[in-house]
């Protein structure tokens, strides 16, 4: 069963997009809001992992968006084939691979568009859809069985 | 490298090949443009160092004006010295794309030879297209004639990519009687309109990779407040740079600039207050004025926006009756240029009387003759100690005399 901070540095999805707490004044808000992406020199940042980077609150990697979900899409690892599919076709880069095997989903990034459970070809999917409060545990247990082929 | 090109002390030039001359010596990096009349000389000569090799920069046709701002926007986010020039329906078009300059802070140059608005279709000079963007959060700047449509275009440079401003930059010309008019122009050598001009230093460029940045972020009402505020300030602010750049302006070329230029204003009774061409026309006609023993001086804002409220009050606070001529259908209101000097002078101690007058548009001829008769409206007014005629009036209209509103002053 995926850990949920799956792959996650500490800023990952820390704070809620549209929270207005203590928002800064016009004297200190970016030039043109123009926003840089990462803390310091990035230029090596293509080679590295997202939870390698040193990515800025600006980013949007540190704000979630789980809440606009209301269906969350869940993966069966054991069903995977690791044909990255979902992979490419992921509208917000939150399906988490690494050295070409699906490890599972970033729920904090995820709007749950159901596009992976749609692209995956496995027989039953590896990924399906569920309630959002429903726990992962749960989900896996009620998992379907393998179609057969109509004679 | 670009080929030189030789110039005379003195040349000929028209204002639409004094601007390009300017775009070259500046060495833009980038300048995409959809040619219009009149200012599709510009453009056009540009085309032509490009093709000959005395331009080193990109020159981008695009299919639109709305797609050459877009391309200056992107060249500019990139990090270039970025230009181009337009007029009328083309600024139009590109006006969505001018506020996302401004609010990316951008400093782009923008010739604008003005031109008014259909409909009816009309390709002449009036100031409906410079009026346009009045809010866009430019630094509008409008030159009288060739040199100074030159002269600006070099300094719009230097005001824009100042580090303390980041601005996009217009500099303004009337169609026609200055775009197409050929006039004695004093241009700088290369070397020396370069070394005014200086190397841009780019801010936030998205060529930096080291440091990769967003543009155009989506701001709601918890953010965009805050932006356009402190873009409003970056503009109200940029006086003293644009001061700084006129004085260094004066030290290599002699020749001298002011946000506001005041005409035999020293003891004057009387004032006409106008833009473009119309200053000249005034100036003659405010020496025969005075022929006449009427006090009669003109003021002409040289910076349009950030509008100099301090010293179009200055220039005008101590005369009895003021004329604001605006060069643009005012579309159910009073004329906005009128609008703002008169918000000016109503913080005055003084209070003196100020009257619209529509002129000009189209391209409609506007004489000696036509501003000498609204100085002697204004020594009526000036006389009498109130406004003798209706508040805003049209100068140079066919038809029955056209007016509105009256006084409730005196």
């Amino acid at each position: 069963m995926q850990d949920l901070k799956l792959c996650a540095q500490d800023k990952r999805g820390i704070h809620e997009l549209e929270a207005g707490k203590d928002l800064i004044g016009w004297d200190e808000v970016t030039q043109g809001s123009v926003l840089p992406s990462f803390e310091g020199d990035a230029s090596n940042v293509a080679h590295l992992k997202q939870e390698e980077r040193c990515y800025s609150d600006f980013n949007s990697y540190t704000a979630t968006v789980a809440s606009w979900r209301v269906k969350k899409p869940v993966f069966n690892i054991d069903v995977c084939i690791d044909c990255q599919n979902c992979w490419v076709w992921c509208p917000d880069t939150s399906i988490i691979s690494r050295d070409k095997q699906m490890l599972g989903i970033d729920y904090d990034h995820c709007k749950g568009c159901e596009v992976c459970v749609e692209v995956c070809p496995t027989n039953p999917k590896s990924l399906l859809m569920f309630a959002e409060q429903e726990d992962l545990e749960t989900a896996l247990s009620q998992w379907p069985e393998k179609k057969k082929k109509e004679k | 490298m670009a080929e030189k090109f030789d110039l005379q002390e003195r040349e000929v030039w028209d204002g639409n090949y004094a601007a390009s001359q300017a775009m070259r010596q500046a060495k833009v990096d980038v300048m995409a443009a959809y040619p219009i009349t009149p200012s599709t000389p510009i453009v056009e000569n540009y085309g032509a160092y490009v093709a000959n090799g005395y331009v080193d920069g990109e020159f981008v046709m695009v299919e639109s004006e709305h797609a050459a701002m877009s391309a200056c926007v992107g060249a500019s986010a990139a990090g270039g010295r970025v230009a181009t020039a337009t007029s009328s329906q083309g600024f139009a078009l590109m006006v969505e794309v001018l506020y996302q300059a401004s609010g990316m802070r951008l400093p782009i140059v923008l010739n604008v030879v003005n031109r008014a608005l259909a409909s009816p279709l009309n390709v002449r000079g009036d100031h409906a297209d410079m009026y346009l963007g009045r809010d866009s959060g430019w630094i509008q700047m409008d030159a009288f004639n060739s040199q100074e449509a030159y002269d600006l275009a070099l300094c719009a440079f230097k005001i824009g990519e100042n580090h303390s401003v980041r601005l996009p930059v217009m500099v303004h010309q009337d169609g026609f009687i200055t775009s197409h008019t050929a006039q004695n122009v004093y241009p700088l050598t290369d070397e020396a309109a370069y070394n005014f001009v200086g190397e841009i230093d780019p801010v936030d460029d998205m060529l930096d990779f080291s440091r990769p940045v967003t543009y155009g972020a989506q701001t709601e009402e918890d953010w965009h407040f805050e932006h356009k505020a402190k873009q409003h300030k970056a503009l109200m602010d940029s006086v003293p740079v644009i001061e700084d750049v006129f004085a260094e302006f004066e030290k290599v070329s002699g020749r001298k600039y002011k946000r506001v230029e005041s005409y035999m204003m020293e003891d004057a009774e009387v004032a006409i207050v106008a833009l473009g061409t119309t200053v000249e026309t005034s100036r003659v006609a405010a020496l025969r004025m005075r022929e006449q023993g009427i006090k009669a001086g003109v003021v002409a804002p040289r910076v349009f926006r950030p509008f100099p409220f301090d010293e179009i009050r200055d220039a005008l606070e101590n005369v009895k009756s003021v004329a604001v001529l605006d060069r643009s259908s005012p579309g159910g209101a009073m004329g906005a240029f009128y609008n703002e000097v008169s918000a000016a002078l109503y913080t005055t101690e003084n209070r003196p009387l100020v009257t619209n007058y529509i002129y000009g548009l189209g391209g409609r001829d506007f004489a000696v003759k036509d501003a000498m008769d609204i100085f002697a409206d204004q020594k009526a007014n000036a006389d009498a100690g109130h406004i003798t005629t209706d508040i805003q009036q049209f100068s140079g209209l066919r038809g029955p005399k056209l007016g509105f509103f009256k006084t409730k002053r005196g």
